[in-house]
């Protein structure tokens, strides 16, 4: 009895969820679907069914040279993530192992350049870039990227680091390993899962950041962001190309967050939610 | 316990990041609070003159202005109630024991990592398009005019377009809360005989408050900012009508290049963005310190 009526919650559960879930998918989905369709059939109104063709991508490769934003968007977030942690690391790590008084208030006012909305500084970035000659350079851009960056990859290293336990060390140091020994042997490999996600969500977050990469860039250091922002005034037919490269900008970056979901609460809260 | 030595090698560690973003904070918001004060025109670079507070009174006095400031938050507040409310529903709806759990969930939050830009022209062209969009095929099937969502209801499309990225965001931080709730107390309460309405009112929700307080605080961060999606869809038209402050900014700055103006606006941004930061702070501080 009690069974069945388990079973048939399960049933009514499912059911639900499946019909919200795919509602919420579906633009993605039907981006896919579109970008598998010739351009007249595109327009024909709704239809879930392509014909499988895939010469829009051939399109958007071609003519638009798709491969240089995609370049630049592997270039931009794997460059300014390493240049991040190169920073972070140590700073993460000193203020995990050795906190002062002052270790929270330096955390905390970290945090809060966070909240400086970009725009304030435009102008002024906009001016420096120009008088440095950084404007559509990839060289500015990773590191505009670092520094927005900056404080979510600290926050996040700092949260992972705390719980390697400090009774590891000084057993370490009992054994009379030195330091080096001990950041080496103990302390790396016990902080490399930690550092491993950092930088999965910080790729994340540097491929879709979308203000910057847009106004700091025109065609030389334009990552995926900008590109596809140049769709947005249309000439003739372009649903499934605009699908099409849609589906490629998004498709990695996709893929890696399905399999980083636990970090991404994890570092988007700064270690609050678990 | 910690040495001269050790604590001078975490000083050396600590310091390149604090000085990193103290030059990244203090230059660039220094040059802006500069130039408010400025009549700077890039388009007369040879002419810069101090202005005293005109910018301010300038960007106080445009009709755009408190139209701008009005449009941020509703975005901000739009997009909060939407996620908020629809994540807790879809959190609870996925603690569910049900087949296909982990699907569920992939596609749930997927639009998480759809960037921007992709996101808005996807609800444009694909769904909100008066012409070829979804929405369109639905009214015309049921016999409706199809709507022109961005001439219409343009903040509204926007909010829409914002809260489909964010409700996964919301979604994920609620149902983690949810999953480390005490299954032993929810049972005890079931016993006593609390139904299953009082069990969320007073289980459920005064354990999700804490993950509701930092999924508030961390979106308004990213929501005060929204840009790109207004950019690539109505590009703040018709008229001011889906114009927020931080796209004020860039239309002075960069397509009027009112360096002037476009600072003062920027200062403008900083102190609302303090107001809202304190006041969050404070409304939320007892709830994060538990």
């Amino acid at each position: 009895m009690a069974r069945a009526v388990s079973n048939r919650r399960k049933t009514i559960a499912t059911i639900v969820a499946w019909l919200v879930a795919l509602i919420i998918f579906f633009p993605i989905l039907y981006t896919v679907l579109t970008s598998l369709k010739t351009e007249p059939e595109a327009i024909q109104g709704f239809s879930l069914v392509p014909s499988f063709t895939l010469e829009s991508y051939v399109t958007v490769h071609t003519q638009r040279d798709y491969f240089k934003p995609f370049m630049n968007s592997v270039v931009l977030s794997l460059g300014s993530t390493l240049l991040a942690l190169l920073v972070a690391v140590p700073a993460a790590w000193s203020m995990a192992f050795s906190p002062t008084r002052r270790t929270k208030d330096i955390l905390l006012w970290m945090l809060s350049t966070k909240m400086m909305p970009a725009v304030a500084v435009l102008v002024p970035i906009y001016l420096i870039f120009r008088d440095f000659g950084l404007l559509d350079t990839r060289i500015g851009l990773t590191i505009m990227l670092t520094l927005i960056n900056l404080p979510i990859v600290v926050w996040m290293l700092y949260t992972y680091f705390r719980e390697i336990p400090g009774e590891i060390l000084e057993a370490a140091r009992m054994d009379g390993a030195s330091l080096w020994g001990e950041i080496v042997y103990v302390l790396t490999p016990m902080a490399v899962p930690g550092i491993a996600s950092t930088m999965l969500l910080n790729i994340i977050l540097a491929w879709n950041e979308a203000f910057w990469t847009i106004r700091l860039t025109t065609t030389n250091a334009a990552p995926l962001t900008a590109f596809i922002t140049s769709f947005s005034s249309p000439q003739g037919l372009f649903w499934a190309k605009l699908s099409a490269a849609s589906t490629l900008a998004i498709a990695p970056i996709l893929i890696m967050g399905w399999f980083s979901q636990k970090q991404l609460v994890r570092g988007l809260t700064f270690g609050a939610v678990k | 316990m910690a040495t001269e030595n050790t604590r001078g090698l975490a000083r050396l560690m600590l310091a390149p990041s604090v000085v990193l973003l103290l030059v990244w904070m203090v230059v660039p918001l220094a040059m802006t609070l500069w130039f408010s004060f400025q009549n700077y025109n890039l388009l007369n670079p040879a002419n810069v003159s101090w202005a005293g507070l005109f910018n301010y009174q300038y960007f106080y006095t445009d009709p755009a202005f408190f139209q701008s400031i009005w449009n941020t938050l509703l975005i901000v507040g739009g997009v909060l109630l939407i996620t908020v409310v629809g994540g807790i529903a879809i959190a609870l709806m996925l603690d569910q024991p049900m087949w296909g759990q982990g699907i569920v969930r992939i596609m749930i939050i997927s639009p998480f990592f759809v960037m921007p830009p992709v996101a808005a022209l996807i609800w444009k062209n694909m769904i909100m398009h008066p012409g070829y969009g979804v929405l369109a095929d639905i009214n015309r099937a049921l016999g409706f005019q199809p709507v022109d969502w961005f001439a219409q209801y343009p903040l509204f499309s926007i909010i829409i377009i914002v809260a489909w990225q964010w409700l996964p965001f919301a979604t994920l931080i609620l149902l983690t809360a949810l999953q480390s709730l005490d299954g032993e107390q929810v049972e005890a309460a079931e016993m006593d005989g609390a139904g299953a309405f009082s069990r969320f009112v007073y289980l459920t929700l005064p354990h999700l408050a804490r993950a509701v307080t930092v999924v508030i605080l961390i979106q308004t961060i990213f929501l005060l900012g929204v840009y790109a999606e207004i950019l690539v869809t109505t590009n703040g038209g018709p008229g001011y009508a889906s114009t927020n402050l931080p796209f004020l900014i860039y239309r002075t700055a960069l397509l009027g290049y009112d360096v002037g103006g476009a600072s003062a606006g920027g200062i403008i941004a900083v102190i609302l963005a303090n107001v809202v930061a304190i006041f969050l702070m404070r409304a939320v501080g007892k709830n994060l310190d538990k």
